[in-house]
C-alpha cells in the first residue's frame, strides 16, 4: 500500500471521528491541531484505524505515537 | 434511528457517535430530560456519549454528571456538594471487576473468604444507602463481570478461593439487596460480556491504554443496555406487538398450504423452530405485553392456524386479531387505535421485509425489527429491549385480560341506545382513596405511562412518589375502577399541592383503557371532598400541551372549571371555586368505603 492510499483513507477517518469534513491531515497534525483529540477521543481513532485497515495494534504502539505520521507509519508496517 | 436499533453496528456508532449526536438533536424536539450521574470505577467517558446516542433515540435528553477517574466511592459516601446541586434523576454506578478490593488467597480458610466477600458487600451497600438517602433517585448498578484469566481452571467454580466462585457469591448477594430495596437495578454486564464473548469483552488492551475496564467496542452494547433500564423507568417501554402470521408464527403460507401442511411441532426441525418462537412470545403474556395479529389471510384460516394441535399460541391469547387483505400498516393503525394506545407503543413483527417497510415509512416511531431466520426470531426481539422490565406490577400478568374485557364491553355497549343507561348497566364501583404503599409502585408507574389523558404530564419515580405520599402538604388520589366483566386496577392518579386555602393540581391523569366512563366525575367528585376537610376554599389545574395529551386540553372545562389564563404556546391554568354546597357529578360509579378485597 502507498503512503498515499493511507493518507486517504486517514483522512476519511479523522472527519468522520470529529464530524468535520474539511479536516486536512498531515504528517505533523497531532492532539494540539485538533480541538476534540484528546487522550479519550485518541481510542476512537485507534478502533477506527484497526476496522479500516483490518489490523490490530498493541500497547506498546499505540503508546508511541506522536502525530498523525506515525500512525501511518505504523499501519504501513501492519496493512497487507 | 436504524443505527441504534438492535442489532447494530457497533463500530459505525463508535467512529460517528458525533455525526450521530447531530441528527438526533436535528429530529422533532419533545425531548424528556433527564439528569443522570455516573459513578465509575474505571473510565466512562464513551459510555456516556453512546449512553446519550441511545437514549436521544429513545427521546430522553440527558445532562451527565460524571464522576473523576476511579471517584465512585467518594463521590457516593462523602458529601458532595456538586452532585448535590446537579440533583440526578438517575445514578449509574460503573464498577467491575476491577473495583474488587480483595480476592481469596489460596491459604485463606472458609471463613477468612466470607469476611472478604461480607467486606466487598459492606463497601457497596454503604454506596447504595448514602445514595439513596441523599438523592432518592434510581440507582442502577453493574454486577460483576467473570474474572479474564481461571488461575486453578475450572475448579475457579467451585472452590471458594477461586475467583469465579468469589464473584458469583458477590452477585448473589447484589441481587439480594435488589430483591428488597426498590429503586435499585442492576445492569446485567455478567450476561451481556458473556453475550459478547467474555475474551473480547475484557482484552486489557482497553485497560492499560485508557482505563477502561472493558473492550471499547463492547461499550455500544452496554450503553444500549444502560438506556434500557432508563427508559423503562421512564415509561419508554413498547406495549405491545403486532405480529404476522405466515412464516412469522409458523411456516409456510397457511392459505395455500392448508392447516394439516403448515410446519409446527416437533416432527421436523422448522417446525421446532416456530413452537419456541410461539413458547417466546406466550411467555411475554406475564409481562402484560399485548399480542395483536396482522395478517393477510383469511380470518378462518388464521383461527384454523391458531388453532393447530401443536401451536402453544392460541386465539385467546391476543388481544386484536386483523386477519383480512387491507395493507398492514391500516390495519396496525386500526390495533393501536381498538387498544386505545399510540401506534409507535407497538412493535411490529413480520419476515416479510417490503411489509416492515411499509409499515416503518408509513408510521413513524414504530419498530420494525429486522427478523430474517427464524432461528433467530428470539434473539433478535430480545436483544432489542422492547419490554424491559424495571417494575413488575400486579397488574401485569392480567393485562390482556384487562383489554379483552374492554372489548367485550363495546360489544355489550352495542346493546344500549342510551350511554348513561350503558354505563349504569355496567355496575360499575370505584375505591379512590389517598395513597398507600401497596400502590406506590404501580402509581409510579402509572405517571411514566400515561400520555394521552395527562394534564400536566409530570414524571414521578417511586421515592417521589412516597415522599408525597406522606409529606402532609399533598392531596393524593389513586382510583381503582371494576365492573361487571372485570377489575381495571389503579387507573387515575390526582396529585394536590395544598398552599394554605388553595390546591394546585400538580398532576391529573388516567388510564386511557377507562375513557369515557365518568371515572374523571368520580375523581372530581372525591377530590372536592378531599379539600372540603383540608379547609381548601380554590382548586387550581393546569394543562401543559404535549404532541400526545390534546384529549384532554379541554377537560377542566368540562369538570366546572374556568380558565383564567393561557400563554401563545397552548399552556393554560384553571380555577374552581369549590362552593358551599357541591353537586357531585358522577351518578353512574357507586364509591366504595374500603379498597376491593384481593381482587387483583
Amino acid at each position: 500500500m502507498e503512503r498515499t492510499e493511507v493518507f486517504e483513507r486517514l483522512t476519511k477517518i479523522f472527519r468522520d471521528v470529529f464530524d468535520d469534513e474539511n479536516l486536512v491531515i498531515t504528517d505533523a497534525t497531532n492532539a494540539d491541531d485538533i480541538e476534540d483529540w484528546d487522550s479519550l477521543e485518541q481510542i476512537t481513532l485507534v478502533v477506527t484505524i484497526e476496522k479500516e485497515f483490518e489490523i490490530k495494534f498493541n500497547v506498546h504502539e499505540v503508546s508511541g505515537f506522536k502525530n498523525v505520521g506515525e500512525m501511518a507509519d505504523a499501519i504501513l508496517l501492519k496493512a497487507k | 434511528m436504524k443505527e441504534l436499533q438492535y442489532p447494530f453496528d457497533a463500530d459505525y456508532i463508535l467512529s460517528r457517535k458525533k455525526q450521530i449526536k447531530r441528527e438526533l438533536l436535528a429530529q422533532d424536539g419533545g425531548f424528556l430530560e433527564k439528569r443522570i450521574a455516573i459513578l465509575g470505577g474505571s473510565t466512562t467517558n464513551d459510555i456516556k456519549h453512546i449512553l446519550e446516542l441511545f437514549l436521544l433515540n429513545y427521546g430522553i435528553k440527558p445532562t451527565f454528571y460524571e464522576s473523576e477517574y476511579n471517584q465512585y466511592y467518594e463521590d457516593s459516601v462523602f458529601p458532595n456538594a456538586r452532585l448535590k446541586e446537579f440533583c440526578p434523576d438517575v445514578i449509574y454506578i460503573h464498577t467491575t471487576n476491577r473495583n474488587i478490593t480483595n480476592y481469596p488467597a489460596l491459604q485463606d480458610d472458609s471463613d477468612t473468604v466470607t469476611t472478604l466477600l461480607n467486606n466487598e458487600m459492606e463497601k457497596f451497600k454503604t454506596i447504595w444507602n448514602t445514595l439513596s438517602a441523599e438523592y432518592a433517585c434510581p440507582i442502577i448498578q453493574n454486577n460483576f463481570e467473570l474474572p479474564f484469566y481461571r488461575l486453578m481452571g475450572n475448579r475457579e467454580a467451585s472452590d471458594f478461593h477461586g475467583k469465579v466462585n468469589f464473584i458469583t457469591r458477590l452477585n448473589l448477594l447484589f441481587y439480594e439487596y435488589a430483591q428488597t430495596h426498590n429503586n435499585f437495578y442492576i445492569c446485567d454486564i455478567n450476561y451481556i460480556s458473556a453475550d459478547y464473548g467474555l475474551a473480547q469483552w475484557s482484552d486489557p488492551f482497553y485497560y492499560y491504554m485508557y482505563k477502561y475496564a472493558l473492550n471499547v467496542k463492547a461499550i455500544p452494547y452496554l450503553s444500549f443496555n444502560i438506556a434500557n433500564i432508563i427508559k423503562s423507568l421512564f415509561g419508554k417501554n413498547k406495549k405491545g406487538m403486532v405480529l404476522d402470521l405466515d412464516n412469522t408464527l409458523w411456516g409456510g403460507v397457511i392459505g395455500d398450504d392448508g392447516v394439516d401442511n403448515i410446519t409446527l411441532g416437533p416432527e421436523e426441525a422448522e417446525g421446532q423452530v416456530f413452537s419456541e418462537f410461539q413458547h417466546y412470545l406466550k411467555e411475554h403474556l406475564q409481562l402484560g405485553v399485548l399480542l395483536n395479529i396482522d395478517s393477510k389471510n383469511e380470518l378462518e384460516n388464521a383461527l384454523a392456524g391458531l388453532n393447530h394441535s401443536c401451536g402453544e399460541l392460541r386465539k385467546d391469547d391476543f388481544i386484536v386479531i386483523k386477519a383480512n387483505w387491507e395493507s398492514k400498516d391500516k390495519n396496525l393503525l386500526a390495533i393501536a387505535k381498538e387498544l386505545n394506545v399510540l401506534p409507535e407503543s407497538l412493535v411490529f413483527v413480520d419476515d416479510n421485509p417490503a411489509e416492515r417497510h411499509i409499515v416503518a415509512t408509513q408510521i413513524p416511531g414504530v419498530c420494525t425489527p429486522e427478523l430474517t431466520d427464524p432461528h433467530e426470531y428470539i434473539r433478535v426481539l430480545d436483544r432489542s429491549g422492547f419490554f424491559e422490565v424495571t417494575t413488575l406490577s400486579k397488574d401485569d400478568a392480567g393485562r390482556t385480560k384487562m383489554y379483552r374485557e374492554n372489548l367485550a364491553r363495546a360489544e355489550f355497549q352495542s346493546k344500549f341506545a342510551d350511554y348513561e343507561e350503558y354505563l349504569q348497566s355496567l355496575g360499575m364501583q370505584a375505591a379512590i382513596r389517598a395513597f398507600e404503599p401497596s400502590y406506590y409502585s404501580r402509581i409510579a408507574q402509572l405517571t411514566n405511562k400515561s400520555n394521552q389523558f395527562n394534564l400536566t404530564t409530570h414524571r414521578y419515580t417511586q421515592s417521589e412518589i412516597e415522599s408525597i405520599a406522606e409529606d402532609g402538604k399533598h392531596i393524593t388520589l389513586y382510583g381503582k375502577l371494576q365492573d361487571r366483566f372485570g377489575d381495571n386496577g389503579v387507573v387515575s392518579v390526582i396529585i394536590g399541592n395544598i398552599r394554605q386555602e388553595i390546591c394546585e393540581i400538580d398532576l391529573w391523569l388516567m388510564s386511557c383503557r377507562v375513557l369515557k366512563r365518568n371515572m374523571e366525575f368520580a375523581m372530581m367528585d372525591q377530590l372536592i371532598l378531599q379539600c372540603q376537610s383540608n379547609h381548601i376554599k380554590c382548586l387550581k389545574g393546569f394543562y401543559y400541551p404535549t404532541a400526545k395529551n390534546k384529549m384532554v386540553s379541554d377537560f377542566y372545562a368540562t369538570v366546572g372549571f374556568h380558565m383564567v389564563k393561557e400563554d401563545q404556546d397552548g399552556n393554560s391554568e384553571w380555577e374552581f371555586i369549590i362552593p358551599e354546597h357541591y353537586i357531585k357529578q358522577n351518578r353512574v360509579i357507586s364509591i366504595m368505603e374500603d379498597d376491593f378485597n384481593g381482587e387483583n
